[in-house]
């Protein structure tokens, strides 16, 4: 049995709508009008033990809505979801106690506390073990470069830091699965790579079942082995990411320098992106117009100084998969 | 009329906005009628138990009750917290725009305070007038009600005298927004001179029930101006050319905590400047 | 750890939060002791102008109100969580965190912030009722005390009720109701007094919907070895803080349904 079973998972949020200005809010005293928003709808995926899976969608998609039932704060309103073989917002207590959570909006430790206290508190709220605290804690301060920090209150730290601790904190009582909600959300790159750097030794070196979402692509392509990809409530994609990305990707780029005002290139299959004064941005599928054709029948006709073939940037796939799936901002 | 447009502008601002907060005047206007009701409930006790030191009291039981309610209605013209709007930008170092703008800060400081409690004190005291003024009456209770000011003379005292006590307030107001501004904190400030307020305004007990003895200094202190005084004119206890010196005192009180209020004010920017906002 | 455990261990992180603006926890010490000494000044001014009331005079006031402030005080010392439950943790969210963690949720906001601060009240509450005790006449046996400290019990569960009910209301509210204050703060003003001086409906108010009556009023009766004047039962005096856990224990009901309410809606 997979260790995170989630079947037709549907749930539904009624909103209060209020018209704008002061005659509305004076309507919306006496008579509140509700709109119902399907945050999920039929979503249904599993998770082995140890895997490490990339959620990505974009804002209002559903993706912490599923983490948010997945970590038993919140009721679908139908649908099974069983995590370790429990049903997560019956059995919350010895749910919580086995998963770890980081919310990277939100802080879990005390602001005006100094890391190592606020650790040693959470050790006791989970019921660690103390020597099997200290000897994990040890671990994590090592690994996340957190002993210069120890001492300082929450409230004096970078925002790098404090991701790092909080992964700690998340990780004391040694969670068999472990739920990032945007974990790289506003930081610097090096804190960004320290903090990938972790997830993924955790992964290999613990078996840490981890579960990310992420509006950063590069997080997804170094981390995650696994995305599902979640639109409007439903599951769109659910993939390895390599296949993911040859089957959005299968779009090439040719980037031509011409020796001249950039011409107009009408070819079959071929598309203008962009063109800035001798530089044209072409795009094209390479299964169905092979690059040495489109690149022959250019030279052919043109004069051509540079010729570069690329691929698009990550976010432009995601981009332009939302949209294939009418799966825009919500 | 241009120069003052800046100031007008920042206090229309403010009240309309203030106004909007509804729920807000609701529960304001349910706390002051528990504790309307019990403060009078506890004065009619004392005034029935006592009939000679009631007739020898310096309010009949009716100005006592007229006087709780009007209390309640205009509990917000009381400069109870620091501007939580100056509290905000000392602490976000917001306060550095206000010295950018070419106004004068005290001034506009000095109107949104009291924008800020005139809106606050405006809904509150409509409902109350309804309740304890309209409501008790048509429910059998008019001993308890709030009652019309006895004599023209003495409405047109409470007329001059309310403005008056928002001047007044303000400008004690601006002095808690000063210190809040020269210690970075609204915490303990708030607290300490709530219980001055509370108790020097006539809010905890008219200032005339007081032992006779501390008649004189009561009567004279700053704060008997934000709220005893219009209330004494208004239920008619203060007349005549005790009225006037009533009167007087407001407006003294309101200059010397003005002109008290700039100097400390110079004094906290500069430094203010000095560490860079 | 258990949960005895756990609270030392908050209680202990909680101070060391608070000694780090140790001149801000002082003022509001001394704030409080300063707010709650003026309690007084208004009984004590109309006790001055007119003498006994019903038979009552200010040192009867004095043990009324030092018994319901000491519980209020000794409440208000680990309810900061449920004070500022709305606007804290249902508007910020920030009750996920508490979900997510492997303890009762009453016992982590328990754990959010004890005051040091409300130890100004405390020794004015208990000051004001020992003087006041001493100017009536009362001889402290060991039953009294025993009398006093149940008392003093039921109160705090009626308060600690009071403060689990409006975070419970803020389920729905998303903001901490300051109405709440009336019962609270208000509740203080009014049980101060003995249920005899006020209307009848007000005093079936304070004995069977918020029983503050029952946690000052009548115990207090027992202490000071008087009869109800309006006539309860010898019995019901002592028995009356029981009360409170009554009153508690509804408390609870409702908070379970908030629970469930923020637990289907995530909002």
């Amino acid at each position: 049995m997979p260790q995170i079973l989630v079947e037709d998972l549907a749930k539904t949020y009624r909103v209060a709508e209020r018209d704008p200005g002061l005659l509305g809010a004076v309507k919306g005293l006496v008579h509140r009008r509700h709109r119902t928003v399907e945050a999920l709808r039929n979503v249904s995926f599993s998770l082995e033990a140890g895997e490490l899976l990339g959620f990505i969608g974009p804002n209002g998609a559903g993706k912490s809505t599923t983490i948010k039932i997945l970590s038993g704060i919140l009721r679908p309103d139908s649908g099974t979801v069983l995590v370790n073989g429990r049903v997560p917002f019956t059995d919350r207590i010895a749910h919580v106690s086995r998963i770890g959570v980081v919310f990277g909006q939100r802080t879990q430790l005390w602001w005006d506390l100094p890391v190592i206290e606020g650790f040693d508190l959470l050790a006791d709220i989970y019921r660690v073990d103390s020597a099997r605290y200290r000897a994990n804690r040890d671990e994590l301060v090592d690994l996340l470069r957190l002993a210069p920090v120890l001492d300082q209150p929450v409230r004096q730290l970078s925002l790098g830091q404090r991701m790092r601790a909080e992964i700690a904190a998340a990780l004391l009582h040694e969670p068999d699965i472990l739920f990032l909600d945007e974990p790289t959300i506003g930081l610097d790159a090096p804190s960004k790579l320290a903090v990938r750097e972790v997830v993924a030794r955790l992964n290999r070196e613990r078996g840490v079942t981890v579960l990310l979402t992420t509006h950063d692509m590069h997080d997804i392509e170094a981390l995650a082995q696994r995305v599902i990809v979640i639109g409007h409530g439903q599951v769109l994609a659910d993939s390895p990411f390599e296949t993911l990305r040859a089957n959005v990707l299968a779009e090439r780029r040719l980037i031509v320098d011409f020796a001249h005002e950039a011409p107009d290139v009408t070819l079959p299959g071929v598309e203008i992106r962009s063109r800035r004064g001798q530089t044209l941005e072409l795009a094209f599928d390479p299964a169905r117009t092979p690059t040495p054709t489109v690149i022959a029948a250019i030279a052919a006709a043109h004069e051509v100084v540079d010729i570069h073939v690329g691929e698009p940037a990550i976010e432009e796939v995601i981009a332009r998969f939302y949209a294939l799936h009418g799966a825009g901002e919500a | 009329m241009d120069a003052a447009r800046p100031y007008l502008a920042a206090f229309s601002s403010r009240f309309l906005l203030m106004l909007q907060y509804r729920a807000a005047a609701i529960a304001g206007f349910a706390t002051q009628c528990w504790w309307g009701g019990i403060k009078v409930m506890i004065y009619a006790a004392f005034f029935a138990a006592a009939p000679a030191a009631a007739a020898a009291s310096p309010m009949t039981l009716a100005q006592v009750i007229t006087y709780t309610w009007l209390a309640q209605a205009l509990l917000a013209l009381t400069p109870w917290n620091a501007d939580p709007e100056v509290a905000l930008a000392v602490r976000t170092g917001a306060v550095a725009y206000d010295r950018l703008r070419p106004v004068d800060t005290y001034s506009l400081w000095y109107v949104r305070g009291g924008a800020w409690m005139a809106s606050r004190a405006l809904p509150r005291a409509a409902l109350m007038l309804l309740g304890a003024g309209l409501v008790l009456p048509l429910i059998g209770l008019s001993d308890w009600a709030w009652k019309p000011p006895p004599s023209f003379a003495a409405a047109a005292a409470f007329a001059i005298s309310l403005p008056l006590a928002l001047a007044l307030a303000t400008a004690f107001l601006m002095i808690v927004n000063i210190i809040v501004a020269a210690t970075l904190t609204d915490r303990g400030i708030n607290v300490l001179f709530n219980s001055l307020i509370i108790v020097f305004s006539g809010n905890l007990l008219p200032l005339a029930l007081y032992p006779d003895w501390a008649q004189t200094a009561l009567l004279i202190q700053p704060f008997a101006g934000m709220m005893d005084i219009p209330l004494r004119l208004y239920v008619g206890q203060l007349q005549g050319s005790e009225a006037l010196l009533g009167l007087g005192l407001q407006v003294f009180w309101t200059v010397a905590l003005i002109l008290l209020g700039r100097v400390a004010m110079a004094r906290v920017m500069r430094r203010l400047d000095v560490q860079g906002g | 750890m258990n949960s005895a455990a756990l609270l030392l261990r908050y209680f202990s992180a909680s101070l060391r939060s608070q000694l780090q603006y140790p001149g801000s926890a002082i003022m509001l010490g001394i704030g409080a002791f300063l707010t709650t000494i003026i309690d007084m000044l208004a009984a004590w001014a109309l006790f001055d102008r007119f003498g006994q009331v019903q038979g009552w005079g200010l040192g009867h006031i004095a043990v009324f109100y030092g018994v319901v402030s000491t519980s209020f005080a000794l409440t208000d010392f680990f309810t900061r969580g449920f004070d500022v439950f709305g606007g804290e943790f249902v508007k910020t969210g920030a009750f996920d965190r508490v979900l997510l963690r492997p303890r009762s949720p009453a016992l982590q906001l328990i754990g959010y912030e004890f005051r040091l601060s409300r130890f100004g009240r405390l020794a004015q509450a208990l000051l004001v009722l020992f003087v006041g005790a001493a100017v009536v006449g009362v001889t402290w046996s060991p039953d009294k005390i025993l009398l006093l400290a149940w008392t003093i019990t039921g109160g705090v569960a009626l308060f600690t009720g009071l403060l689990v009910l409006q975070a419970s209301f803020a389920f729905w509210t998303t903001e901490s109701l300051e109405v709440f204050n009336v019962l609270t703060y208000g509740g203080i003003q009014a049980a101060q007094f003995p249920l005899s001086l006020y209307a009848g409906w007000f005093r079936n108010f304070l004995i069977f919907v918020v029983p503050l009556g029952c946690v000052a009023y009548y115990p207090v009766l027992a202490i000071l070895d008087q009869p109800d004047p309006l006539g309860a039962p010898d019995w019901w005096l002592p028995t009356a803080p029981a009360m409170g856990f009554v009153f508690l224990a509804a408390s609870f009901l409702a908070w379970r349904a908030g629970i469930r309410r923020y637990t289907s809606t995530g909002s």
